[in-house]
């Protein structure tokens, strides 16, 4: 039964553990991946997926358990060391110098010189040779990062680590901050990798994705073995069970719900840069969604409307109000006044004040019920966000625990609590679900659905259309800044969407 | 919803741990001032602690801790203003040269606010109509508010009648009642009072969320700048009292009074635990951080230690709370 080293996986991982203060994060987790395969990761946030890559790239020491590489023991104390085994990360968010060339970025910290002189013809080529076997020559060497698209700088990132000489190559949710067209050629660059011996452990929460990608899979449930094996043996159904332990009777709970009155008329809007034409109505318990690719202006259409951005032409009208308040210039202040909320598609840097606590994030738009006066009542701040807790269903220590202790899924149900608290009318939803674990996303589908029997009106902006087409009443496509009219959900299919949002022929019509 | 029993019985069993970490967290800024007390008196000679050194610490501590209050806000918003010395000395000045003119006293008390208001307005102007860096906006009115101070005062210490002022200052106080002068015992009841208005109003939340995330403030509807303005001016008011101190210490308003204190200002917010990176802060920790720099200054002067002893002392406790604090966070973003 033992194989004869030789045929040692290319990593193993053997019973990992390891506990953070009270809470296991890890308990047990064997992993095994061959050279040449993509090994998918998957589990919900929070599930161990994050401890268990910290442990892999040195970040983290385990507990217990032991690791191998190639049938050597490797056992990393800091990242450095993983990178010189052979182990490589590729973050969510990118590590590169935005200000310095591709060259420089790929060569920090190991520039080949000649005393104190860098030899960058030798390094040139070295770049170059590695962008052509990953068929992606068009990147060159002296093009400055900021420069480049995230799907480019992702590129970027693993000529870095193929340089090093990877041998295991972590990608997170790699194709999360991406268009449809970069995907593809990621997922190229994938095969690549994987045709040329380098094991990828590939973590993802599109499990369509991963099917198309991997080869072979492990679930995380709960820090423990959630099962594993041959991507070709299960269906997407099974691997959500596994996922989260139980069946998922439907991933798109519908809430009957019936249109009313037109609450937000978005009249041929033009912004700064994007959105160049756009023109919708939404109704009171309507739920619409907003298709197109990344950096179709879809977001920006968003913040135009919410005053976060300026409106170079076109006019917003919420509600009965006239023109008069249509041509005053937007503010989120004056939105939310009007009844309308955004939340942002970037929970970290916008949509959270991740420092502060939790009920402070909830409650903060509209303290007003909650203090006397100006000054804030403790007991009824605290009760009030404990019932949105219990509400949202919001896994947290409590009202005072810093956002950024929580899940993605749960940070997300925390900005839209803040949403829901505020009680608007309008709800303008960037990326709803972008990150975030198949449980959350179901009680996040369902919340939608809520609110739209409860007469609120929904704007959905996703790069994820499958979820569109499962909530939505209305879907318009947006290409190039400009958006086509608004169809019944029901007329169009996934492969539709996606012909239009990359093309922008029958949007126009 | 069925969740809700179990939901809620998770919101009262908040762990312990995550409990003491927080109290811990409070709590360093005042064991911090305390291990540094106790080291420092534990250099010989150590004379018994009269009543007199206490009443003479807390009046040296009254024009940092006045001025701390105020910088503890523009801190946890996420600035930083280094006009504080400046615009002490401009309103020391302002004060004197109403007094000499016969204003009554209340007037000149006006004034001073009045006038450390106005700075923190300019402030403030700069900060969020030209969009600049606080940083550079207050590094430049510290140049403009001395200027100011000299140009009024023709580069001279403007003396006055005290009208009594000087009895605020005082250790020991002429009502033999009172233990504290009676600038302490305001500086007490503002820091009780501010405490307050940082923790428990909306202003107060709106500043440490503009610190923590401006994005996010924006977004909830918070009008950033209109807050930001309230935060330096209330800021700029602070020091103009803490200027109005200044004058009744010297009986005259000095244009070169001051210079440098914004350094021991900002280093008893930081020292008290507040984040220059912003969303953190309160004014129980600025006022231990305001009382551990005065006793410094206090026991160097005992000891007979030369000024340039204290001031190598004091720039390394601004280096070891900031270290600290940096260290903290490492240690919570790794968890």
């Amino acid at each position: 039964m033992a194989a004869a080293t030789g045929d040692r996986p290319r990593l193993e991982i053997r019973g990992a553990c390891k506990r953070f203060g009270a809470t296991i994060a890890l308990h047990e987790v064997h992993l095994e991946a061959q050279a040449g395969e993509v090994h998918a990761l998957i589990g919900e946030n929070g599930a161990g997926k994050s401890t268990l890559m910290k442990i892999l790239s040195g970040a983290v020491r385990p507990d217990a358990g032991a690791m191998f590489l190639d049938g050597v023991p490797y056992a990393p104390s800091n990242p450095q060391e993983a990178r010189a085994a052979g182990v490589a990360m590729i973050y969510q968010e990118l590590n590169l110098a935005p200000h310095l060339t591709v060259e420089q970025n790929i060569t920090l910290g190991c520039e080949r010189h000649v005393a104190g002189f860098i030899r960058r013809a030798a390094d040139r080529r070295r770049i170059s040779e590695v962008l052509t076997r990953l068929n992606r020559p068009d990147i060159r060497p002296e093009a400055v990062v900021k420069r480049l698209s995230p799907a480019d700088r992702q590129v970027v990132e693993i000529v870095r680590a193929l340089l090093l000489d990877a041998r295991v190559l972590v990608m997170d949710e790699p194709t999360s901050s991406l268009g449809l067209a970069d995907i593809e050629r990621l997922f190229q660059v994938v095969e690549h990798l994987r045709t040329a011996g380098v094991t990828v452990i590939y973590i993802s929460h599109f499990l369509e994705e991963v099917q198309r990608v991997a080869q072979r899979f492990t679930v995380l449930r709960d820090g423990r073995n959630g099962g594993s094996g041959e991507l070709a043996d299960v269906t997407l159904a099974r691997l959500i069970e596994r996922m989260i332990g139980r069946r998922v009777d439907e991933m798109y709970p519908r809430t009957p719900h019936t249109i009313g009155e037109p609450i937000l008329r978005i009249e041929s809007i033009c912004g700064r840069r994007l959105p160049r034409d756009a023109s919708l109505t939404l109704h009171r318990g309507e739920i619409v969604g907003l298709a197109g690719l990344v950096g179709a202006g879809r977001t920006e259409l968003l913040r135009c409307v919410f005053g976060l951005e300026p409106v170079r032409s076109g006019s917003v009208r919420i509600g009965t109000l006239g023109a008069a308040a249509a041509a005053a210039r937007g503010s989120p202040s004056l939105r939310l006044e009007q009844g309308v909320g955004l939340l942002s598609e970037d929970r970290q840097c916008e949509g959270l004040a991740v420092s502060r606590s939790v009920g402070d994030n909830i409650l903060l738009s509209r303290l007003g019920p909650v203090a006397r006066a100006g000054w804030v009542r403790p007991s009824v701040w605290r009760r009030t966000a404990g019932e949105w807790l219990a509400r949202l269903d919001i896994r947290a220590a409590g009202p005072h625990q810093p956002a950024r202790e929580l899940s993605g899924g749960n940070q997300q149900k925390v900005a839209l609590a803040r949403l829901l608290h505020h009680d608007v009318d309008v709800l303008l939803l960037d990326e709803p679900t972008r990150g975030i674990d198949v449980a959350n996303k179901a009680q996040i589908y369902r919340l939608i659905g809520e609110l739209a029997a409860r007469g609120k009106a929904v704007l959905i902006v996703s790069s994820y259309f499958p979820e569109l087409l499962g909530v939505c009443d209305r879907i318009a496509v947006m290409h190039r800044g400009r958006l086509g009219p608004a169809r019944p959900a029901v007329e169009w299919t996934g492969h539709e969407l996606v012909a239009v949002a990359a093309s922008g022929r029958g949007a126009a019509t | 919803m069925s969740t809700e029993p179990t939901a809620a019985a998770r919101l009262d069993a908040t762990p312990k741990s995550a409990l003491r970490e927080r109290l811990a967290a409070a709590l360093a800024p005042f064991m911090g001032a305390l291990v540094v007390i106790v080291v420092f008196y534990a250099i010989p000679p150590h004379p018994s602690i009269t009543l007199l050194d206490l009443q003479t610490v807390a009046v040296h501590m009254v024009i940092v801790g006045i001025a701390a209050m105020g910088m503890t806000f523009v801190i946890v918003s996420g600035g930083i203003d280094l006009s504080v010395g400046s615009a002490i000395a401009l309103s020391s000045v302002a004060s004197a040269l109403a007094l000499r003119h016969g204003w009554p006293l209340p007037a000149a008390i006006v004034l001073a606010l009045a006038t450390g208001a106005a700075c923190g307005l300019y402030n403030a102007a700069l900060i969020t109509l030209l969009r600049l860096p606080p940083f550079i906006a207050t590094l430049g009115t510290l140049g403009f508010f001395r200027g100011v101070a000299k140009w009024i005062s023709d580069s001279m210490p403007v003396s006055a009648p005290a009208d009594g002022l000087d009895l605020w200052v005082r250790p020991v106080p002429a009502q033999s009642w009172l233990p504290l002068a009676p600038a302490v015992w305001l500086m007490l009841a503002l820091a009780v009072f501010l405490a307050a208005v940082l923790r428990h109003t909306v202003f107060g939340r709106y500043a440490l969320a503009i610190g923590s995330n401006e994005a996010t403030a924006r977004l909830c509807g918070v009008r950033v700048t209109r807050v930001k303005t309230q935060i330096y001016v209330l800021a700029g008011a602070l020091t103009g009292l803490a200027g109005l101190f200044q004058f009744a210490r010297l009986t005259q308003g000095d244009p070169t009074v001051a210079v440098g204190v914004e350094l021991d200002v900002i280093a008893a917010v930081v020292i008290g635990g507040a984040s220059l990176s912003g969303g953190q802060g309160s004014i129980a920790g600025t006022m231990a951080g305001a009382f551990l720099m005065a006793y410094l200054r206090n026991r160097c002067t005992v000891l007979g230690w030369p000024n340039f002893v204290q001031e190598m002392i004091v720039g390394h406790m601004i280096i070891i709370a900031v270290a600290a604090d940096q260290w903290r966070a490492r240690r919570a973003a790794l968890r």
